[in-house]
């Protein structure tokens, strides 16, 4: 192999460093915004939270200098498995000296700086995987490096969900997506994606939506990927039952009230008693047949017959969809009775502050309302910057750190969401891009992985912020107020950006 | 594996991802405008004006309760400047430890105070407030709000009056989207009674505050604003001077006196004794702690919350009830030596009176044996199977005259009392194993019944009537406050009118038999008036007996039935029936001419007799 000089300028990848650069500044009068009428100053007032951010982009910065010019490429690959135990021991310290911050024990407090060593352990975790995986003789469906590759996801994942950070131990399994791309089967994939899908969806939305999302999303795979007979058939039937059952709680909350000013109507008269009993007892009987009831009676009823239909037709599709059916069921229920019944109140409690369920003393919901208000308040172009009433007195909470992208909604409304969005999308394209584009495989795992995290972070920070996530926290990379942060996501990218540059050199 | 094609797979996730994000923002942000509406609310501003209490007058006009002008205190966190803490607090008649943890406090909340006003001190009276007003320009930050507070020109006692306070936590549940916190609401008495009327309407002032949640303009100029509807007056049926004259005669004992206009059931005055000072009541939260502790319970309504045995007055009950049963004639003669003998050798005692004598003579000395034949003639009645159908027939006569329930008035916390029936002994002795001996007791208003000085004076006003009562009530309709129809409707008794008249006459010869001729109530007695009363002796398990007195006045055409009941006060003469007829004195002829008995009903003390736990 031969050495081809390739000048520096062209070898790192500006496009990505530009994405990288605009986002930090989008972030930083972002958290100006949000912050400037409780925090008056200028955007570099050391004393607010503007002028510490543009201190913490300095020393990202200067961070991300060192990595590019400084330190040797090289260094990564060789030092990833200490890294990877140092940072697993800072994970297991921080639990036992660590002060209570809002329940959780991942801050390290050293005077005047704090930091979460869950957001290195990240970069630590990347590293290594993409080390063990890109090993020669490494094959992911054998058992053995299947094990310890999961090992390695999970260990530092599961001491996270021990300091009470769930919403950075979710970030972890953004993991399978590089699985997937090194040969993991797609089955996989959907059967984790479901199972997780399931499980928040029962605590959130609880059992009938959850249900019927499974039967949804079975329906769904079933017309697109089962044998093609029958094709619209499956379609109304399928969708018309999807449909229906949409709507049955709706149909069910109207019919309920008016079965209660029925009733209201009813005991204002004078009756015979025992027919007003048999009476009442008949009307009392209507709310009782609670939706969950019918979908359950449906799917009592549609199951056998469904696999009747499957053993008929030898549709092995159907019939493992409708497995597939039953143990979503059965897990629906398990961990609805556990959640009711097995647990204490006060783990419950936990779970569903975890799950973001009951958040704040306010109220159920409250952050999200107020969010959900303050980005819908923002129309198609936004109220202007600095001119958000929501973001900037105090009705978001954590408007700087987790909530950063309300300000974004409410400021620069609908364009502004999609340009950041955008954005993001571009730089994780970019990534995988670069990533597809290396020979070295180290390189190229390393950066599905941090491809993996940003999307993870985005994906759940934004979909908090709009309600379509429990609210857990975690950080919207590159624009959250916080250095641990941003510190963190600049070393992950910039080390890429490194090792990217570093095989352009010599290829 | 064409492992390439997963790159791909992978692109098209991110953006369903992506499409899924921006989906549901478009329907936040375009799609639904309910957000926008709520943001809107978000960023305006309530300032709530708080109403004037209504005023509460007696039933000529005097005020009895009115309001006078007192100042919140506020705080704007973010005006202040360094202060002269110890100044402040000198002015502001508070420790300075006070201020300093407010202000610590303040700055704990900081951010969900924001740019607003904290109320740091509430009802801080004028006199204090002038003090500040003159210093305010040292302290920025701090302004005074107006407030209304209670005053009370007259004593009326505090347990009549009630108190008002800030509601806590818990009332505020209990009434909900009706109270937040800050508000103020009666707690006891009439102020309880008629909050609903008293209270008035809050408003409040819409502002607009701009995104640094400065105070921009009123919206929409003020056009959605609502101003302050004042609480409604209340007129009570109170007599003003009377209620202030039954508390002087009642200072220094334990005890409580009613008085009922009996052609309306209006109460007159209600009195409880020890009760809480007017002084104390503008400013409850101060003394609440002290008035708590007191052994003498002044808090405790005795006038409807205590239950007492109504002693021998009772005997006029147990009289009514015989004649309308047909087993007392008033002519009928029962002896009496020293007592009604019954069973081996036990004796209901009596006191020295001549014997044998007939119903009128029975009550105008109060003789118990009377009333023990009486009794036994009322549950032995052959009409009943058995003393059981015979007791619950006496009950259900009881019970018509408003005794053992309560009786529906209009002032909170009333209690019933309580009357035995056949299932109260049969629990105690067992289905059979109790005759009218057992009982007999009841005949003098002893044993197992209770009652309130407001069920005696009800039991006064439905003898004055001959029959039947209006049950009592404190507030009169006025314009704009409408009473329950059931305080115009009369109850009847289960005993006819025919029978009233020759008990009246017994209770007439009680008073206006003159000193020596046996009639146990000669001290009531007043010129031209023809005062009939019925004393009674009550006994106290702690200590001396109970003074009981019930009388009303005229004899035709009444004008007040009076209820007194002192605790330990001894014979129903001694005390409750001087204090009763003082007060009918005072009402009815407006000046008291027995000023020696007056001067000595105001300076006796009976606490030192009262026992407490």
């Amino acid at each position: 192999m031969t050495e081809r000089k390739v000048h520096i300028r062209q070898s790192v990848d500006w496009v990505l460093v530009g994405l990288y650069l605009l986002l930090v500044f989008i972030g930083w009068i972002s958290i100006y915004a949000a912050t400037h009428s409780t925090e008056p100053g200028s955007l570099l007032d050391w004393n607010s939270r503007a002028g510490k951010q543009f201190v913490w982009i300095l020393t990202a910065l200067g961070l991300a200098i060192v990595i590019l010019y400084v330190l040797p490429p090289k260094l990564w690959e060789a030092t990833c498995i200490p890294f990877y135990v140092f940072v697993l021991g800072l994970l297991v310290l921080v639990i036992f000296v660590s002060s209570d911050v809002k329940g959780s024990h991942s801050w390290f407090d050293l005077g005047p700086i704090r930091f979460q060593p869950a957001e290195i352990s990240k970069i630590s975790t990347s590293l290594l995987l993409a080390y063990f995986m890109s090993r020669q003789n490494y094959r992911l469906m054998r058992t053995k490096d299947f094990l310890l590759t999961v090992l390695i996801i999970a260990v530092p994942m599961l001491v996270i969900v021990a300091e009470s950070e769930t919403g950075s131990a979710l970030v972890y399994t953004g993991f399978i997506f590089v699985l997937y791309r090194e040969g993991l089967s797609g089955w996989w994939l959907g059967a984790i994606g479901l199972t997780i899908l399931l499980f928040v969806g029962t605590l959130t939305w609880g059992p009938y939506w959850a249900i019927l999302v499974l039967a949804g999303v079975l329906i769904l795979s079933n017309i697109v990927m089962g044998p093609p007979s029958h094709l619209r058939r499956r379609l109304i039937v399928g969708g018309g039952f999807v449909l229906v059952m949409s709507l049955l709680p709706l149909l069910y909350n109207h019919l309920c009230s008016l079965v209660n000013a029925h009733m209201d109507w009813l005991s204002q008269r004078v009756w015979v008693p025992a027919a007003q009993e048999d009476y009442h007892y008949f009307w009392s009987l209507i709310p009782k047949l609670k939706p969950l009831y019918i979908l359950l009676g449906l799917s009592l009823a549609g199951v056998p017959w469904l696999g009747w239909r499957a053993y008929q037709t030898k549709d092995r599709f159907l019939a493992f969809t409708l497995l597939v059916f039953l143990a979503g069921v059965l897990l629906v229920f398990s961990t609805d009775y556990i959640f009711e019944n097995v647990l204490q109140p006060h783990q419950r409690g936990r779970i569903e502050v975890l799950l973001g369920l009951r958040e704040d003393p306010a109220g159920v919901g409250y952050n999200v309302t107020q969010s959900k208000i303050a980005i819908g308040s923002g129309g198609l172009l936004g109220k202007g910057f600095l001119q958000g009433t929501q973001t900037t007195f105090g009705f978001v909470p954590e408007q700087a750190t987790d909530f950063i992208f309300c300000t974004i909604g409410e400021q620069w409304g609908f364009v502004g969401c999609l340009i950041v969005i955008g954005l993001y999308v571009l730089l994780i394209v970019r990534l995988l891009h670069d990533a597809e584009a290396c020979r070295d495989k180290f390189t190229r795992i390393y950066g599905y992985c941090v491809a993996a995290c940003i999307f993870m972070h985005l994906f759940i920070n934004v979909g908090m912020t709009v309600g379509i996530m429990p609210v857990i926290g975690i950080p919207l990379p590159l624009l959250s107020y916080g250095g641990s942060s941003l510190w963190a996501f600049t070393i992950l990218i910039f080390v890429f950006l490194a090792l990217y540059r570093d095989e352009k050199k010599y290829f | 594996m064409t492992l390439n094609g997963r790159h791909i797979r992978l692109v098209i996730g991110l953006g369903v991802a992506a499409v899924l994000l921006l989906g549901k923002l478009f329907s936040l942000q375009i799609l639904d405008s309910s957000y926008k509406e709520d943001a809107n609310r978000n960023s305006t501003i309530y300032e709530t004006i708080y109403p004037t209490r209504g005023v509460i007058y007696d039933r000529n006009g005097v005020v009895l309760v009115g309001n006078k002008v007192a100042y919140d205190i506020l705080v704007n966190p973010r005006e202040v400047t360094a202060f002269d803490t110890l100044a402040l607090a000198a002015v502001l008649d508070v420790t300075p430890d006070f201020i300093r943890r407010k202000m610590e406090e303040y700055k704990k909340r900081r951010a969900a105070i924001g740019f607003q006003s904290v109320t740091m001190l509430r009802m801080v009276p004028a006199e204090t407030y002038m003090r500040f007003d003159e210093v305010k320009y040292r302290f920025p930050g701090f302004r005074g709000q107006v407030r209304g507070m209670r005053y009370y020109p007259v004593n009326a006692g505090g347990n009549l009056l009630g108190y008002v306070s800030e509601v806590d936590a818990n009332y505020i549940k209990r009434h909900p989207e009706e109270y937040r916190s800050g508000d103020y609401a009666g707690m006891t008495g009439i102020e309880a009674a008629r909050e609903e009327d008293l209270r008035g309407e809050k408003g409040y002032h819409i502002y607009l505050r701009n995104a640094r949640n400065q105070i921009e303009q009123p919206y929409k100029d003020g056009a959605e604003d609502k101003e302050a509807i004042p609480g409604k007056n209340i007129t009570t049926t109170i007599d003003a001077a009377l209620q202030q004259y039954g508390q002087e005669l009642m200072q220094n004992k334990v005890g409580s006196v009613v008085a009922i206009e009996p052609s309306t059931g209006e109460i007159l005055a209600l009195v409880s004794s020890p009760g809480i000072d007017v002084e104390q009541l503008s400013d409850i939260g101060k003394h609440y702690a002290d008035i708590a502790r007191n052994p003498y319970k002044p808090m405790y309504n005795r006038a409807v919350q205590a239950s007492y045995p109504p002693g021998s007055v009772f005997k006029l009950v147990n009289g009514l009830i015989g004649l309308q049963e047909g087993v007392l004639r008033p002519e009928m003669m029962y002896p009496c030596s020293q007592g009604y003998h019954f069973g081996a050798g036990h004796k209901l005692g009596c006191h020295g009176h001549k014997s044998p004598i007939n119903m009128e003579e029975s009550i105008m000395m109060s003789c118990n044996a009377y009333y023990c034949y009486v009794l036994k003639n009322i549950l032995d009645n052959r009409k009943y199977d058995n003393v059981a159908e015979g007791l619950d027939a006496w009950h259900e006569y009881v019970e018509s005259f408003g005794f053992g329930r309560k009786l529906g008035s209009d002032f909170p916390a009333e209690l019933s009392g309580s009357i035995p029936t056949s299932k109260t002994y049969n629990r105690s002795y067992g289905r059979g194993r109790w005759n009218s001996t057992t009982v007999i007791s009841l005949s003098i208003g002893q044993g197992e019944i209770l009652a309130t000085p407001m069920h005696l004076a009800n039991l006064c006003a439905t003898i004055a009537n001959r029959g039947h009562y209006f049950i009592p009530h404190i507030v009169k309709a006025s314009e704009g406050v409408e009473i329950d129809q059931r305080f115009y409707e009369p109850q009847y008794t289960l005993v006819d009118t025919v029978h009233f008249p020759k008990l009246i006459k017994g209770m007439w010869r009680a008073v206006n038999s003159g000193a020596g001729m046996g009639g146990t109530a000669w001290i009531a007695h007043i010129d031209s008036l023809d005062v009939c009363g019925k004393t009674g002796t009550a006994q106290n398990p702690r200590g001396a007996d109970n003074s009981v007195f019930i009388c009303f006045a005229p004899m035709d055409n009444p004008q007040i039935a009076i209820a007194a009941y002192v605790e330990n006060g001894g014979f129903g003469a001694s005390y409750a029936a001087p204090i009763a007829s003082l007060m009918v004195e005072r009402y009815l002829k407006g000046t008291v001419k027995r000023t020696a008995l007056e001067e000595r009903m105001k300076k006796a003390d009976l606490m030192d007799r009262v026992k407490h736990d």
